[in-house]
């Protein structure tokens, strides 16, 4: 043996450079700028046109504009009805993000989500009922929806806990199998529900099954900020302990991690967070899978990075997706779902086809 | 010497068959025990178990006094890293985020790597050769440059006790003894206790204070190389007949396989 047992290195980072601090810093930084400049662009677009100067103006002097003759003032447009759903559509797709970077290490399949789980059913079936049912209270801000979807998706969560769990582990396959064996299950029970409504709301509900972002104002907004902002933080402060996880639960657990208390902080996070991301937006399906991909492969797997970087990727995504959504056919307005899956999918091929021959050679 | 590990009347089973039965070891602070035995002998089982990863039917494993079952896993840790027989890693880590990764058990909230760590992940690597692999992803080494990761990985846990399970196993010769080399310089400057599942009996035989041969879930003889390494011993729990001699360097058991004969009709034409 060359290298003596004993014996110091020097502490230099030349071997890690995806891990050094200003890299971490500069990532996060330039991603957080594309959120905002993204979020002011898109405010631009919607069933009339806002250019940017006047939009400036708008921006920078809140308040002072009511002054429009007829018809609702730009300003209005912009801050009560744009603003609103454009934040919204960030916060649904941070939240989206997040749990699909969070199941895919805890279940070490990178095509793992919330829908895969049946969690998006779960919290699906939950909002249907309330939707079908008319129930229209609400507590502490959260609407009956909210409640409905964030409760189902955590008892489909317990589900295929209970159903997936032996001797206190969980088996990835086990687990997986359970997903889609309880999915099936929802997706039946929900379409059931549909058949039951009349056309109306069968409509309604079809729609809002396919995903979209309707305005909710700002009422609606406060619940699910809280939901997202706690959510996603709660994973980001999870990252070394996803690395490990990731590893598979023997390694983890040979390393020093409690592995089933961070599977279960998992489990009830990714199920407030679909919960509350469902029951507002429906069934967005891309987000979850794509974003994860598409940020491990330009920043790589460490999930200390993964996360936050993904959050900030998949809300600027979804805003960005939303707006196409229902500026493309104006006055009409497609369900963001399609949107998502239309540039997400080729998107993904690309960069799929593109770092291959980087990975392998 | 102070009683490392006692197992005391261990027995183990996945589904029906006991893997392991009435199986009772010590083990002393700082010294190399090799486990050899068949296939299927349980020596994967018993290292899963003395690493906590499994837990026993019956009977108690015990690390320093304390049942390992109780024993959380980051206290756990801190004393014991094990090496398993194969490692796989979906997402494209590279090899010093992994043997960082070994860091874990010394960091401590966010959890983002200290000089310390650097250097000690760093040195790990140098002493298996992979430091110059460092920036490569896992997925893009050879079966040998991972393992020699993975064992890198312990190495920087900085523990008292390492598991390592067929250490050697995909190594080319050069590295087959580097391993054992670090082993025994482990063991003697930081007084490291080693317990190594091999299916190779010459290295275990020249690098192992103490032999366990397992057959058929149970302690078959314990002992030094010599004692436990006989062509009857040998004969019973590996079902075949071998040539023993002394190596010529260290005068421990050389065990030489014979040559097979030629199985007609085994082969349908």
């Amino acid at each position: 043996m060359d290298v003596p047992i004993l014996a110091s290195a020097p502490a230099d980072m030349s071997f890690l450079p995806a891990l050094t601090a200003r890299r971490r810093a500069r990532a996060l930084v330039v991603l957080v700028a594309s959120a905002l400049i993204g979020i002011v662009l898109c405010l631009q677009y919607g069933t009339e046109r806002i250019p940017l100067p006047e939009l400036a103006r708008i921006l920078l002097a809140p308040g002072a504009a009511t002054d429009s003759a007829a018809g609702v003032s730009p300003a209005v447009i912009v801050w009560e009805v744009r603003l609103p759903r454009l934040l919204l559509a960030f916060l649904v797709g941070a939240s989206l993000a997040t749990v699909g970077v969070a199941l895919q290490a805890l279940l070490r399949n990178p095509l793992a989500d919330p829908y895969i789980l049946g969690i998006s059913s779960g919290a699906a079936l939950g909002a249907a009922l309330a939707l079908q049912f008319g129930l229209a209270w609400a507590i502490g801000g959260f609407t009956a929806v909210q409640l409905c979807a964030f409760l189902f998706a955590a008892a489909t969560i317990v589900a295929i806990y209970r159903i997936a769990v032996a001797d206190g582990r969980i088996p990835v396959q086990t687990l997986l199998l359970a997903g889609v064996i309880i999915n099936a299950i929802l997706s039946a029970l929900i379409l059931f529900i549909t058949s039951l409504s009349d056309s109306t709301s069968a409509f309604r509900l079809f729609f809002w099954l396919m995903g979209s972002l309707a305005t909710l104002g700002y009422d609606g907004l406060g619940a699910l900020a809280v939901t997202a902002v706690v959510g996603i933080g709660v994973l980001c402060a999870q990252g070394r302990n996803l690395n490990l996880l990731s590893l598979g639960d023997d390694p983890a657990q040979g390393l020093g991690l409690d592995v089933e208390r961070v599977k279960r902080v998992i489990f009830i996070t990714t199920a407030l967070l679909t919960g509350a991301a469902v029951a507002v937006s429906g069934l967005i399906g891309f987000v979850g899978m794509i974003v994860p991909h598409a940020v491990r492969m330009v920043l790589g797997p460490d999930h200390r990075l993964l996360l936050p970087a993904s959050a900030l990727v998949g809300g600027t995504f979804l805003a960005v997706a939303d707006t196409v959504a229902r500026s493309l056919l104006t006055p009409a307005e497609l369900p963001v779902g399609v949107i998502t899956a239309l540039c997400g999918g080729p998107f993904f091929i690309y960069l799929l086809m593109s770092h291959r021959k980087e990975a392998i050679g | 010497m102070d009683a490392c590990y006692q197992l005391r009347d261990v027995s183990f089973r996945y589904a029906q068959p006991w893997v392991l039965e009435g199986c009772s070891l010590d083990v002393s602070d700082g010294e190399i025990l090799g486990v050899v035995g068949a296939n299927g002998s349980g020596k994967t089982s018993l290292l899963k178990l003395m690493a906590g990863l499994l837990r026993p039917q019956k009977g108690r494993v015990c690390l320093h006094g304390s049942d390992v079952a109780t024993l959380p896993p980051l206290e756990m840790a801190r004393l014991v890293a094990l090496v398993p027989q194969e490692s796989q890693v979906l997402f494209p880590f590279t090899v010093g985020e992994l043997v960082l990764m070994g860091r874990f058990v010394h960091q401590r909230g966010w959890g983002w790597e200290s000089g310390e760590d650097l250097r000690i992940a760093r040195h790990a690597m140098r002493i298996m050769e992979v430091d110059h692999l460092a920036t490569r992803t896992f997925q893009a080494l050879s079966g040998g440059e991972r393992h020699r990761t993975v064992i890198a990985r312990a190495l920087a846990q900085h523990t008292p006790i390492l598991l390592l399970d067929e250490p050697t196993a995909f190594l080319d010769l050069k590295h087959q003894i580097d391993i054992y080399g670090v082993l025994k310089e482990l063991n003697r400057e930081r007084h490291v206790t080693v317990v190594v599942v091999s299916h190779d009996l010459n290295l275990a035989s020249q690098y192992c204070d103490r032999l366990l041969l397992l057959h058929e879930g149970r302690p078959y003889r314990t002992g030094p190389p010599k004692d436990v390494l006989t062509v009857e011993h040998l004969r019973v729990t590996y079902g075949c007949d071998v040539l023993i001699d002394a190596h010529p360097m260290t005068g421990t058991p050389r065990i030489t396989l014979p040559r097979a004969e030629a199985r007609p009709h085994l082969i349908p034409q």
